[in-house]
């Protein structure tokens, strides 16, 4: 049985659809990357999908639930969201931050107890973030930080994490530590994860399928190499590139043609 | 990593320290006026009583402690506490450190509200004044959320703009009102205006307390929700809050807190501002310690700024609100000046 389900959702802003026909399950223990341009409903996506947009038309179910009606506590319990780098204004330590986690299973004036603690200090163990416990959330780098929000996210114990383009902010050493970190909590916990991203050659190196967004549809869902190829791309991004594989992994790997390449010579 | 748990027991050191600090300010406060009764005195009077089985005061003294300045202390200490108590939670909601308690049109729609009491004579009406300026900060309040609601919710930013434009526009009324009344109602404004502690007796304490007491109560319900609200909505969404009806639950309950203290005591500025600040700095930025810290240590500060102002200038009463803006202003340039906020 799949653990999530989306059923023919359409989901749109005013008159501008954002989510058209959307339907896709996801295995448990599956890696399911995200992609598309600016503006092909990735995020609008996770939103659905997590309950805080709601589909005009539509169902998405998870763990066999649909997912409207359902108070927010019960959702955070089945999903976990680690988001873009977040600014506070407020700053908090990186152990709070993981402590927020334990929220949606804590009653309104109940104190996080020793089996709470335990699943936080756990979580801080898995994403080497132990020894930030109390630096404050400001102090840390980007990479710092992300990795504190998967452990919160870890904390909350969820079903399904979803990723809603954690790495943005990153450069490419912590973007590979990053999906490094995610696959190994996929695979060695069971951990289902949704991640939506806009680089393409980290999402063929680390999911198990792609979905390929192209103006709220998916143009096209399945392995990697099935749809990371120079036609997808070319019609969904409308840019011309190169896809080789790998030499490391035979996965597919895209290089943008520039139009006017700066390195390029004319045969001579 | 244990010592940086939040746990009851360490709400519970705090609170006491705090409690000490609210006692001594308390005492301090008591045994200071311009009356002229020493602290040997009085403890004389309470030890050597301790023993006889009464007080060794005369009436005039014990009417002096404990039926003019008493009641006095613990109004101010509920006034204090109220706005910062307020104060912690508007600036947590709208994720703005610059937040006060009357930043929703509390402040000038209960100066209307308290004005037209004044120039009506309602001052003669057992609780006529605070009753007008309490339906006025109530009305504003909802006009704001009227103003400043959009469809699917309320927006910090919409709401706050709301809030001023509100007050700006009272303070034209506040000033139409000002330019055409007479001088002996223009002193009443005035003082009503910059906050006043003078007025202090039995029933409006129990009244403002169980106000106080039911506000705060629902504020601390929510101080969980409210951490992860500051981390963000969304992100307190994604964390199982249900944002809309948390938020709307809480601007009431602390534009109630504040209306309580405004309608009685007038416009106190700065406490609501300052003391949140403070408290934060010392405690980080968890609502479950910071609330109940910043309520007892705002009305500690307020005893001692009531009690300054007391006695500061022999002779006259200077209103509160002077002294925390003189002392307040200050304080809130150093801060933006040494530290991020």
């Amino acid at each position: 049985m799949p653990i999530v389900k989306v059923s023919d959702v359409d989901f749109r802003y005013k008159d501008i659809w954002a989510l058209r026909d959307v339907s896709f399950d996801v295995r448990r223990g599956e890696f399911l990357g995200v992609i598309g341009p600016n503006g092909s409903g990735k995020t609008t996506l996770i939103r659905v999908i997590d309950g805080i947009l709601a589909p005009e038309k539509g169902v998405v179910s998870v763990s066999g639930s649909a997912i409207r009606g359902m108070r927010r506590r019960d959702i955070a319990r089945l999903i976990a969201v680690v988001p873009q780098d977040s600014t506070m204004i407020f700053s908090f330590r990186a152990l709070e931050i993981v402590l927020m986690g334990r929220s949606p299973h804590l009653g309104m004036l109940r104190f996080e107890g020793e089996s709470d603690r335990e699943i936080v200090r756990r979580a801080m163990e898995m994403t080497d973030t132990s020894s930030l416990a109390d630096r404050s959330m400001d102090s840390l780098s980007g990479g710092e930080r992300q990795r504190v929000l998967i452990a919160r996210a870890l904390a909350q114990e969820p079903e399904v994490v979803l990723l809603d383009e954690p790495t943005a902010f990153l450069d490419i050493k912590h973007q590979v530590e990053f999906f490094g970190l995610m696959k190994r909590l996929n695979r060695e916990r069971g951990l289902t994860v949704i991640a939506v991203t806009h680089d393409i050659n980290l999402a063929a190196a680390y999911c198990d399928r792609v979905m390929l967004l192209k103006e709220g549809r998916i143009h096209t869902l399945g392995v990697p190499g099935e749809v990371v190829t120079e036609t997808n791309i070319r019609e969904v991004y409308e840019t011309d590139v190169l896809v080789d594989a790998n030499p490391l992994n035979g996965l597919p790997r895209i290089t943008v043609l520039s139009s006017n390449p700066v390195g390029s010579r004319k045969p001579v | 990593m244990e010592k940086s748990f939040i746990t009851p027991s360490r709400i519970a050191r705090v609170s006491a320290l705090l409690v000490i600090l609210l006692v001594i300010a308390g005492v301090v406060s008591i045994l200071t006026g311009t009356a002229g009764i020493g602290a040997a005195r009085v403890f004389r009077g309470i030890v050597t009583g301790w023993r006889e089985g009464h007080l060794a005061l005369d009436p005039s003294e014990r009417t002096i402690l404990f039926s003019i300045r008493l009641p006095r202390i613990i109004f101010a200490g509920i006034v204090g506490a109220a706005l910062s108590t307020a104060g912690v939670v508007f600036q947590a909601l709208l994720r703005n450190p610059l937040a006060d308690p009357y930043i929703l049109g509390v402040s000038g729609g209960s100066a209307v509200g308290a004005i037209i009491g004044i120039l009506l004579g309602a001052g003669a009406v057992p609780f006529g004044i605070p009753a007008l300026a309490f339906l006025g900060a109530v009305l504003t309040v909802a006009l704001v959320f009227v103003i400043g609601s959009r469809e699917g919710g309320l927006d910090s930013n919409t709401l706050l703009l709301a809030g001023v434009i509100v007050n700006a526009f009272f303070s034209a009324v506040i000033m139409f009102f000002i330019s055409t009344s007479s001088s002996a109602d223009l002193h009443t404004i005035t003082f009503w205006l910059m906050g006043d502690m003078s007025l202090a007796d039995g029933n409006k304490i129990v009244l403002m307390t169980l106000l106080l007491a039911a506000g705060s109560g629902v504020v601390y319900c929510y101080a969980r929700p409210l951490n992860l609200i500051v981390a963000g909505e969304e992100t307190a969404m994604q964390l199982g809050v249900d944002v809309k009806s948390t938020k709307i639950t809480l601007f009431f309950a602390a534009s109630l807190i504040t209306a309580v203290a405004v309608a009685f005591a007038g416009m106190i500025g700065f406490v609501g501002l300052v003391i949140p600040h403070m408290m934060r700095m010392a405690l980080g930025t968890d609502h479950r310690l910071l609330i109940p810290a910043s309520f007892l240590f705002g009305a500690s500060f307020m005893v001692l700024a009531d009690t300054v102002a007391r006695v500061v200038f022999s002779g006259m009463e200077l209103p509160v609100g002077v002294i925390t803006a003189l002392c307040g202003a200050p304080y809130f340039v150093y801060l933006l000046r040494t530290r991020r906020m």
